[in-house]
């Protein structure tokens, strides 16, 4: 009995350490994310990143990017991103790139795309500094 | 004919010699064996010739007197043939001996058969100046004779050759059969893979115009995603033609905006329900839609990730609307210009993918074996493929959305129908193009 219940404490504080790495991550990846006016997470092989980069680039914007494989913590930071999406990414799916303007979670390519193509995207980045003309 | 006469005259004068020898059989190899110099193959074989007949003729008379007369020694007949069969010895002696193995028989038999005349027109094969002897080869009548013991040679030799003629006669029926055999199991698997064929193309390889009607996943087998697309894809190309129609008739019989927007908000959502399928052939095959594989031949020259620009629908619908306000014309321009920034940058995505893949690929081809790894690596790019026709795809509907939220209905209608017709054009082209290729005698002319 005294064994199981220091196992389980000790089950409960690995869970505790677990929940406040993610929440570090968490909080990592807003501060992150707030330092810059487009910030970009991203994974070095990843085409769609590419194409997130290329696509800002062409606009004129400079953004900032993380390569989570480039990070030690990046699995975490990918989980924490994951949990800001929301549920509706099923985990098999990539989660990069992802795209925070101004702080903002902007979200994934199609959110961008969608916000490009209706007009609301360049305001956005006029609004967060990133783009002047 | 004289040739003939002459003939028969030598071959009488050589027959009373022989008659003569034939009565006195004791001193043929004194008598004759001088004379038997002269005595060419050719001659010999008329001898032969002759004796034939005359035995035949002998025989006919004889006929039963022979046969009364058998038991008694020396018969004529015998007699004959034992002459002749001395004359062969001495030729055979004196060296002009023709070793033709139906001397023997013939020498043997007298027996006037249907043998005699294959003996007889060979023998007259031997010497080309006679060839005209072998018309009148004689139908000698097969009347047996009696059974001799020198007869039984003979009868083994002939026997001999019918049993090896029987031989090959069977021989080439089998032959025959199985040849017609073989015919008939052809025929019938050229029948069977014709109602395969036929089975295929009616059963879910429904596109209008494509010629190329089958499709085969590279592994050779059919994809029941990618089976069921095409069979979904030919019925949204008739349901878009419909609808194509009716806003042709909306437009020309001006109706209100409240019905063209009706109209529109479905047209919308069938291009939607296209996007839709597409999703879930990628899902299946992303190679074979980004490929083209569905589309027709023209349509297939504008491919963009599985299918048209943005940029282009654009283009293509904006001539065909009626006079635009300012507002209008800036926030197109600004669609144009997003929209244009989206492809290049999706472009771009995907040059950066196929140039990953080809690393990915083992690069040293000198070394040989297992390449799990690498596969692996690449089989995760075709997923990457997918969202990139995922992600080109979203763009062309938010497009068209958008495109609809800035136009009027009446507009958007205009456009749609522009797109729709366009399109149907482009279609009508490629048949057109594949009919001229097959047939090149198709008149390109067409009354519209």
């Amino acid at each position: 009995m005294h064994y199981q219940v220091e196992s389980a404490a000790a089950a409960w504080s690995y869970l505790m350490r677990v929940r406040s790495m993610e929440e570090d991550q968490m909080e990592r990846v807003l501060r992150l994310a707030s330092q810059s006016a487009v910030v970009i997470f991203s994974v070095s092989s990843c085409c769609m990143c590419h194409a997130m980069k290329r696509l800002f680039c062409g606009m004129g914007v400079n953004p900032t990017v993380h390569e989570l494989d480039q990070d030690p913590k990046g699995k975490d930071m990918e989980r924490a991103l994951m949990r800001l999406l929301g549920n509706g990414i099923n985990s098999t799916a990539a989660v990069v790139p992802v795209v925070f303007i101004g702080g903002k979670l902007v979200g994934s390519m199609d959110r961008v795309l969608a916000f490009h193509i209706s007009g609301t995207l360049v305001p956005l980045l006029k609004q967060a500094g990133a783009l002047w003309l | 004919m004289e040739a003939l006469k002459l003939f028969k005259e030598r071959i009488n004068n050589h027959k009373e010699k022989l008659l003569s020898l034939a009565s006195n059989s004791a001193d043929i190899q004194a008598k004759y064996g001088p004379s038997l110099r002269h005595i060419t193959p050719a001659v010999l074989a008329a001898y032969r010739f002759c004796y034939c007949r005359w035995i035949g003729s002998r025989a006919i008379g004889l006929g039963v007197d022979q046969k009364m007369h058998a038991n008694k020694p020396y018969t004529n007949d015998e007699r004959y043939k034992r002459i002749l069969m001395s004359l062969e010895v001495l030729a055979k002696r004196m060296g002009i001996y023709d070793p033709f193995h139906q001397v023997n028989m013939w020498g043997d038999s007298f027996k006037i058969d249907g043998s005699l005349n294959s003996i007889a027109s060979p023998m007259f094969m031997m010497k080309p100046g006679m060839q005209n002897k072998s018309e009148c080869t004689p139908h000698e009548s097969r009347e047996p004779s009696g059974d001799d013991q020198e007869n039984d040679k003979a009868d083994s030799k002939v026997l001999r050759r019918q049993a090896q003629n029987r031989e090959a006669a069977r021989k080439c029926r089998q032959r025959k059969k199985a040849y017609v055999q073989q015919l008939e199991t052809s025929r019938v698997k050229l029948v069977q893979l014709e109602l395969e064929i036929e089975k295929a193309k009616n059963q879910g390889m429904y596109i209008r115009s494509a010629p190329d009607v089958s499709y085969m996943g590279s592994s050779g087998t059919m994809n029941p995603g990618i089976t069921l697309f095409e069979l979904e894809y030919g019925q949204w190309i008739e349901e878009q033609d419909r609808q194509n129609v009716e806003l042709r008739n909306a437009l020309q019989t001006h109706e209100s905006d409240m019905q063209l927007h009706l109209l529109v908000e479905s047209c919308l959502s069938h291009y939607s329900n296209l996007f839709r399928m597409k999703a879930e052939a990628a899902k299946a095959d992303v190679f074979y839609l980004i490929s083209g594989a569905w589309k027709t031949s023209v349509e297939r020259l504008f491919l963009w990730i599985g299918g048209s620009r943005p940029s282009q629908l654009l283009h293509i619908i904006v001539p065909q609307l009626e006079p635009l306000t300012d507002q209008q014309i800036v926030r197109i321009n600004n669609l144009r210009r997003s929209s244009q920034q989206a492809e290049d940058a999706l472009s771009l995505g995907l040059d950066k993918l196929q140039q990953s893949l080809v690393h990915n690929i083992p690069s040293d081809p000198l070394v040989l074996g297992h390449y799990g790894f690498e596969m692996a690596a690449a089989m995760d790019k075709g997923e990457a493929l997918e969202g990139f026709v995922n992600q080109a795809d979203h763009l062309r509907q938010q497009t068209l959305l958008h495109m609809s939220r800035i136009l009027t209905s009446r507009q958007a209608a205009q456009g749609l129908l522009a797109m729709g017709e366009y399109f149907h054009r482009l279609r009508t082209l490629s048949s057109l193009w594949t009919a001229q290729s097959c047939d090149p005698s198709f008149s390109t002319h067409l009354s519209n």
